[in-house]
């Protein structure tokens, strides 16, 4: 069993890393329901800041969704900013947070 | 009547306390109405009382509760972690973490969510999805509409005579005012009792004129100082020239002497650049252009005299029907005759006859109208018999560009102001043409028939939407034109600049070819005179055909008598004397046989 899980950590872990070696890509995070960052590339406070805002707006966008048509349902959100793009995929227990610099 | 009430109080009783108590309420002044008072007013029937359907609104005013507001900052803090664990403690967070990691729906979840995030970052990195497309590009202004006009307002001459317009010139300053100059230019058949008014009408009030300008002879041009609004320039019908100030109001304020004024009619006067802002010139079609001071009318500062043959001979002189002169070029100025040549002059030169510079002559009747593009000064306008002209001031000998020949007489033009490829026409038959030769050039962009009558004179505004142009009646029209028309369209100076250069390289060619040819004529028919001395005795054909026939005979009697005498030397020895007896024969046949064509 141990193996095994080792393994799947090994491929989480190397997932997470191919994610972070692609160009531009800045930080990695992920974020659990309750706004707890389970993994972080960046230091600590500025990790609780922004599970903590996602967090909020990451709701508020799932249940937008879902109001307007129930079936419906949050796939991706991209918010694209002036200095970076923050990708955030979504699922019923944890974020997966990216940071990444826009093509320009 | 007075009605008074009476306080009264003793002297002793001053200065008391006040003890105050009710009482009933006691009737002063009881004042019965007085019916005979009523016999001073009169009952007013019908009553006028305005009012107003419409719907009956009430106003109300309210004063709502006062909503409070603050700003306040979040403080963010670690939360949600679960009771057991201390955010605080770190050893409890990472062990906390680390279960959280060996969480198999953890590690599917992030599975997940990687290759879709994969994909969106690749995505990212391959193509900016929010790239602007065609940001360099200026939002096209492309003007579909076609160009119009429309007849804005309409000045007519108040006066029972009707006289025509003969002269508009706008207020310098914002354009309000529009002073138009009225004669009759008929020869001698000016009415009796025809007013010798102009007047100068403000564009909001058409039924009435502003201000009215009283001149002893009626007005033929009329125009306003471009430096000092109050100053209007007017040149009369019998050659003076006066000035108004109105402020001063509407009786000459200055007037020049007859006896140093032209002859004939003031047809073209214009105001200078000059630092005092009181130097103007006129030109009449007597030969003369004069220069003015008008703090100074009794006499002409300058006189020109316009002989072409630069003999300064009167007699000789061509009558000037319109003049021009642009402020960037100070020194030049132009003047369109009665001839329809157009004389260039400089006005620096030093003796009179300098002053006449080069002729450009094109026009078959006299010139109306004539003016510099106001953004190539080098190409001017000229309006005269049937056609417009534009010229360059290289090319001497014709115009660059014109119009075909109309079915009605041209009386008047101006370039517009903002765009240097539209310049507008008047004609005899009452239509104003509005021509953009980048646009079309062999008929006008927009022909608007104005009025039934003869349109006589027009002006462009300076922000070019506006034209005012006045006609045989009297009749002032003011027409604004559609966008597309007054305003500076895309490459449209580069355009028209190419236009030019290639118009005046075309005329420069044609001038050229035509120099040869008249170089070659002369030659030859230079050559053909010496040719002729020669032969004196002039032939007929048949003559020289029989003298060319006795010449042919005489060559070929030489050639055999030749031949026979070498004959008669060589028979002697008898050994050669058969081959030359073939020889001869031969010889001889062979002559028989050419004397046969002939």
């Amino acid at each position: 069993m141990e193996l095994l899980d080792r393994l799947e950590m090994a491929e989480v872990e190397e997932t997470l890393k191919r994610l972070q070696s692609q160009k531009r890509v800045q930080v990695i995070m992920v974020v659990n329901t309750e706004g707890i960052p389970i993994k972080s590339t960046m230091d600590n406070p500025t990790t609780t800041q922004y599970a903590n805002l996602m967090h909020n707006f990451i709701l508020k966008a799932w249940s937008t969704v879902r109001e307007i048509d129930p079936q419906n349902d949050l796939t991706f959100l991209q918010i694209r900013s002036k200095k970076n793009e923050i990708m955030i995929a979504p699922d019923k227990n944890y974020f997966l947070i990216v940071i990444q610099d826009p093509t320009e | 009547m007075e009605i008074v009430y009476v306080y009264v109080k003793k002297r002793s009783e001053f200065g008391k306390q006040c003890n105050f108590s009710d009482r009933q309420a006691e009737l002063n002044i009881d004042i019965p109405p007085n019916p005979e008072l009523a016999e001073q007013f009169v009952e007013r029937n019908p009553v006028d009382k305005g009012i107003q359907c419409s719907t009956s609104m009430s106003e109300h005013e309210a004063n709502t509760e006062r909503f409070e507001m603050e700003t306040r900052g979040i403080n963010h803090v670690e939360g949600g972690w679960p009771k057991d664990v201390n955010p605080l403690e770190l050893e409890q967070t990472i062990r906390f973490r680390k279960k959280v990691e060996k969480d198999e729906n953890y590690i599917n979840t992030i599975m997940q969510l990687g290759s879709i995030m994969e994909h969106c970052i690749k995505q990212n990195n391959a193509i900016d999805i929010y790239q602007e497309y065609f940001d360099d590009e200026d939002a096209v202004e492309v003007t579909e509409e076609a160009p119009s006009a429309k007849t804005i307002n309409v000045f007519r001459d108040p006066q029972e005579i009707k006289r025509s317009a003969t002269h508009l010139s706008w207020h310098p300053d914002g354009n309000r005012k529009l002073a138009v100059a009225y004669s009759c230019l008929n020869f001698q058949r000016a009415p009796e009792g025809m007013s010798h008014e102009s007047y100068i009408w403000d564009l909001e009030n058409p039924n009435k004129p502003e201000i009215v300008l009283k001149p002893s002879s009626p007005l033929v041009t009329l125009e306003y100082n471009p430096k000092d609004s109050h100053v209007l320039l007017g040149g009369c019908y019998n050659g003076q020239l006066a000035c108004w100030d109105t402020r001063k109001g509407s009786l000459v304020a200055e007037l020049s002497t007859i006896e140093f004024s032209h002859r004939d009619p003031v047809y073209g006067s214009i105001w200078l650049q000059s630092k005092t802002g009181t130097e103007c010139f006129s030109a009449s079609t007597d030969g003369q252009v004069m220069w003015w001071d008008i703090r100074k009318m009794s006499e002409p500062t300058e006189v020109v005299i316009l002989d072409i043959t630069r003999k300064e001979q009167l007699e000789s002189a061509l009558g000037a029907i319109s003049l021009e002169f642009e402020s960037t070029l100070p020194t030049k100025f132009m003047v369109g005759t009665e001839q329809g040549i157009v004389i260039s002059c400089n006005r620096k030169a030093k003796t009179s006859a300098e002053k006449i510079v080069c002729t450009f002559s094109g026009h078959h009747g006299p010139i109306y109208a004539l003016q510099r593009n106001p953004f190539y000064p080098k190409n001017f306008l000229t309006v005269g018999d049937w056609t417009a002209r534009i010229w360059s001031e290289d090319s001497r000998e014709s115009s660059i560009m014109w119009t075909k020949y109309h079915m009605a007489y041209l009386t008047d033009g101006a370039w517009s102001p903002v765009r240097p490829a539209v310049f507008f026409t008047t004609k005899m038959d009452g239509t104003l043409d509005i021509w953009d030769f980048v646009f079309k050039q062999c008929e006008p962009a927009l022909s608007l028939k104005v009025c039934d009558e003869a349109l006589f004179c027009l002006r462009v505004q300076d922000n070019g939407c506006f034209i005012a142009c006045g006609s045989q009646l009297g009749t002032t029209t003011l027409l604004e034109v559609s966008n597309g028309l007054c305003t500076l369209q895309r490459n449209e100076k580069n355009t028209a600049s190419s236009i030019f250069e290639r118009e005046t390289r075309r005329e420069k060619i044609l001038e050229a070819r035509h120099r040869e040819m008249r170089l070659k004529e002369k030659g030859k028919v230079e050559g053909k005179e010496d040719d002729q001395r020669e032969e004196e005795p002039i032939l007929t054909l048949e003559e020289l055909v029989t003298k060319a026939e006795e010449e042919f005979f005489d060559i070929i009697f030489t050639e055999l008598k030749k031949k026979e005498v070498e004959a008669m030397k060589k028979s002697k020895p008898d050994l050669k004397a058969d081959e030359e007896v073939e020889g001869e024969d031969q010889g001889e046949e062979e002559a028989a046989h050419v004397e046969t064509p002939t």
